[in-house]
C-alpha cells in the first residue's frame, strides 16, 4: 500500500509538471532512439555483408597454386601454374566429406555479339559451380556434364552480359565470340548484384571448364579449385585433407598450393561491420548518459524547489525512505517512459533511413531491451543523489526553507 | 486525567555553531488529556525549540520525555515519524499545504504514511469527515490558492486530525492570519477541544492565548509562569461582537 502510495505520488508530481517531465524525458527519448536507430542500421549493414558472403556459397574451400620463383623474383599467390585437373578430380574421390567439386579457369576477354562488343570475366567451370555458388539458371538451362567432357562450346551468361549484348534480343540459341571462338548461348543466370566487395556478380560469361582450358587459354593448368564441404564443422578438416593430399601427390615438394576457407574472408568482412555497429552504438550511448545526466539535473532542481513538501511529509509521518522512493521512482518513471517512446522513435528512424537510403535495417530486440534496460539503469543511477538527498532532509530545517 | 505529555528535567543544545547554544534549560512539564495549553514567550525564548521536541520534530539532549506513555527520547528517526504519524498532529504558521494539490489530498496525506493500509475509498472518506469537522466538505476539491488564508488553515486542522492524534500541536497557528480569521481559527479549536482533543499551540498574542484553559510562559529556555487562565474568551461570543461591529460601521458609513 505504501508503496503504492509512493507510485501515485510521484506520477501525480509528475503530471503536475508535464511540461518539464517531457523536457526531461527527451534526453532520454532522443538517446535511446540513437542507440536503436544506430544498432538497427548498423545490424543491417553487417546482415548485408553476410547476405553478400552466403550468396559466395556455403561451405566453400578455395584451392590456390602457390608462387613461381623465377630467378629470384616470388611471384605472388596463384603466380605458379601447377594445380591439375587431376588435383580437383583427386580431391572430389578422396577427400570425405567433400560435397562438389569445380576444376575454375579465370580470365578477362573482350566478347563479340550481335554486333556489339563487350569486356567481361570468362569462367571456365564444371556443371557443379552453380551449386557450389546457390546460383540459378533464369532463361534455358546450363551447359550439361556432356558439355564438359567433350569440351563444348557452350555458354551460360549473367545479366548485365545479356544486357549488353543482346539489349533487344533472346539470347538463347545465339552466339556469342569470345578470342573469335563462336559459343553457343544456352542458359542465363538468375540476377546476382554486387558481392561485398562491390564486383558486379552478373558480369560474366561461363563455360565448361574443359572448353577454357582447351580453346581459351590453351595450357593443362587450372586457375584454382573451387571445394564444396558438407558441413561448416568439417571445414578445418577438409582443408586439412586436402592440404595432405595435394602434398602427397607433389611427393616431398616444395607445396605449391594454399587452401583457403570462406570462413576466414566472411569473418574478416563481418569483423568490419561489426566494429561500426559497435562504434555507431557507443556514440548513440553517449547522448544517453547525457540524457541521464539532465535527469539527475532536473531531480535536484526538484528537490531544492520542494524542500518544503518534503518537510511536510516528513513532519506527518514519511519515512526517510519513503522520500526517497518517490524521487527515485520519479527518476525511473521519467527514464523509463523516455525509453519507451525513444524504442517508437528509433524505430521510426530506422524505418525513415531505410526509406530515404535503400539501407537495410534490422531492428533487433536485443537492442530495444538493452536500450529499456539501461535507461532504467540510468533512472536509478542518476536518481538515487537527489533522492537521497531528499530523504536525508532535516524535517525542521525543511519545514522552515523559504 | 491520564498524562498525555510528560517532560521531566528537558534540555536542548544545539552545538552546530560556534558557541553551543542552550536553548531549553530544564522544563518539566505534564499535560494532561483534554487540556488546552498555550506556550508563550518572546522569540529566542525557547518555545518554538520546546514544540518540536513535543512534535518529535526533534530530541532532547538530556532529560526524559513520555509520549502517552512512551518513551521518546530511545527512538531513532523512523520510530519517531512513525510516532507523529500516528499521535500527533501538526498545524503550522504558514499553513504547509501542498501547492497544486486539492484539500482532500492534502488531508489525506498523513494516512499515506499510516502503519495500516487502507483503501483508496476508506481514505477518501476519512478526508472527507475530517474536513467537515473543520466546515470544509463542499471546498475538499479546491486548490490551496484558490482558498482563503482561514480556509488553508483550516485544510491544515483537518489534515491534523485525519490521524485522530493523541494531541494537536499548533505552532503559531494564527500568525499569519487577521484578527477575525485568527477568531474564527480558535473557535475550531475550542471546538475540537471540546471533544476532548487535547491541543498545545504556541502564540505571543496574548489575546489568542486567552481562548486556551492553561497559559505557560518561557523565557532563556525556562518555564517561569504556568497558570490556568482566568475569564477564558469565548471565540463564538468574540465572533458575534466582531460581526457587531462590522454592521455597526456599515450602518454608521
Amino acid at each position: 500500500m505504501r508503496f503504492v502510495n509512493t507510485i501515485k505520488v510521484a506520477l501525480r508530481a509528475l503530471r503536475r509538471s508535464a511540461m518539464r517531465s517531457i523536457l526531461t524525458a527527451l534526453g532520454i527519448i532522443i538517446g535511446v532512439a540513437a542507440v536503436i536507430a544506430m544498432v538497427s542500421i548498423g545490424n543491417g549493414a553487417k546482415s548485408q555483408v553476410e547476405a553478400s558472403i552466403a550468396s559466395l556459397g556455403q561451405n566453400i574451400l578455395l584451392v590456390f597454386p602457390g608462387t613461381a620463383n623465377t630467378g629470384g623474383m616470388r611471384g605472388g599467390w596463384g603466380s605458379a601454374s601447377t594445380l591439375t585437373v587431376e588435383d580437383a578430380l583427386a580431391i572430389q574421390h578422396e577427400v570425405a566429406g567433400v560435397v562438389n567439386v569445380s576444376p575454375e579457369m579465370r580470365d578477362r576477354s573482350q566478347v563479340l555479339a550481335n554486333g556489339l562488343n563487350w569486356n567481361t570475366q570468362v569462367l571456365g567451370e564444371d556443371v557443379s559451380y552453380l551449386d557450389i555458388r546457390i546460383w540459378s539458371i533464369s532463361d534455358g538451362e546450363m551447359f550439361s556434364e556432356a558439355d564438359v567432357r567433350s569440351a563444348a562450346k557452350a555458354c551460360v551468361i549473367g545479366r548485365t552480359v545479356v544486357n549488353q549484348l543482346f539489349p533487344d534480343s533472346d539470347p538463347i540459341g545465339q552466339t556469342l565470340r569470345i578470342r573469335n571462338i563462336p559459343f553457343k548461348v544456352v542458359g542465363v543466370l538468375a540476377p546476382k548484384g554486387f558481392n561485398f566487395r562491390g564486383d558486379d556478380q552478373d558480369d560474366v560469361v561461363i563455360i565448361p571448364y574443359t572448353s577454357h582450358l582447351k580453346r581459351l587459354a590453351r595450357r593443362p593448368n587450372l586457375n584454382s579449385i573451387l571445394v564444396q564441404a558438407t558441413s561448416p564443422d568439417d571445414m578445418p578438416r577438409v582443408q586439412q585433407d586436402i592440404t595432405d593430399l595435394l602434398q602427397q601427390r607433389r611427393s616431398g615438394r616444395e607445396p605449391d598450393f594454399t587452401v583457403r576457407s570462406q570462413l576466414e574472408i566472411a569473418e574478416a568482412a563481418t569483423a568490419t561491420s561489426k566494429t561500426m555497429t559497435v562504434l555507431l552504438a557507443a556514440i548513440a550511448g553517449v547522448s544517453l548518459i547525457v540524457g541521464g545526466i539532465g535527469i539527475m539535473n532536473i531531480m535536484l532542481v526538484s528537490v531544492t524547489e520542494r524542500t518544503r513538501e518534503i518537510g511536510i511529509r516528513l513532519a506527518v509521518g514519511a519515512h526517510g525512505r519513503d522520500v526517497l522512493l518517490q524521487f527515485l521512482v520519479e527518476a525511473i518513471i521519467l527514464s523509463v517512459m523516455g525509453g519507451a517512446l525513444g524504442i517508437l522513435l528509433g524505430i521510426g528512424a530506422s524505418q525513415l533511413v531505410s526509406k530515404l537510403n535503400n539501407w537495410p535495417v534490422l531492428v533487433s530486440t536485443s537492442a530495444i531491451v538493452g536500450a529499456v534496460a539501461f535507461s532504467a539503469v540510468i533512472g536509478i543511477f542518476f536518481g538515487f543523489y537527489p533522492a537521497r538527498k531528499a530523504a536525508r532532509l532535516d524535517p525542521i530545517e525543511a519545514l522552515r526553507y523559504e | 486525567m491520564a498524562a498525555v505529555v510528560q517532560l521531566d528535567e528537558i534540555h536542548k543544545i544545539y552545538d552546530s555553531g560556534e558557541v553551543p547554544v542552550h536553548a531549553v534549560r530544564g522544563v518539566t512539564l505534564t499535560i494532561a488529556a483534554g487540556e488546552f495549553v498555550a506556550i508563550m514567550g518572546a522569540s529566542g525564548s525557547g518555545k518554538s525549540t520546546l514544540m518540536n521536541l513535543l512534535g518529535c520534530l526533534d530530541r532532547p539532549s538530556r532529560g526524559r520525555y513520555l509520549l502517552d506513555g512512551t518513551d521518546v527520547s530511545a527512538l531513532d528517526r523512523n520510530q519517531l515519524a512513525d510516532l507523529r504519524n500516528q499521535k500527533l498532529g501538526f498545524v503550522f504558521q504558514g499553513f504547509n499545504l501542498l501547492s497544486r494539490t486539492t484539500a482532500r489530498e492534502n488531508v489525506e496525506l498523513p494516512m499515506l504514511y499510516g502503519r495500516r493500509a487502507f483503501t483508496s475509498r476508506e481514505v477518501r472518506e476519512r478526508a472527507l469527515r475530517s474536513l467537515d469537522i473543520v466546515g470544509l466538505s463542499q471546498r475538499a476539491d479546491h486548490f490551496p490558492s484558490q482558498l482563503s488564508g482561514g480556509q488553508q488553515q483550516r485544510v491544515a486542522i483537518a489534515r491534523a486530525l485525519i490521524n485522530e492524534p493523541q494531541i494537536l500541536l499548533a505552532d503559531e497557528p494564527t500568525g499569519n492570519l487577521d484578527s477575525k480569521t485568527s477568531v474564527e481559527i480558535m473557535g475550531v479549536f475550542q471546538k475540537l477541544n471540546e471533544q476532548g482533543i487535547t491541543i498545545v499551540m504556541v502564540t505571543h498574542e496574548l489575546d489568542i492565548a486567552h481562548y486556551c484553559k492553561r497559559n505557560l510562559i518561557m523565557r532563556d529556555g525556562r518555564l517561569v509562569s504556568d497558570v490556568a487562565v482566568e475569564q477564558r474568551l469565548s471565540a463564538a461570543a468574540e465572533m458575534q461582537k466582531i460581526l457587531a461591529a462590522e454592521s455597526a460601521a456599515k450602518l454608521t458609513a
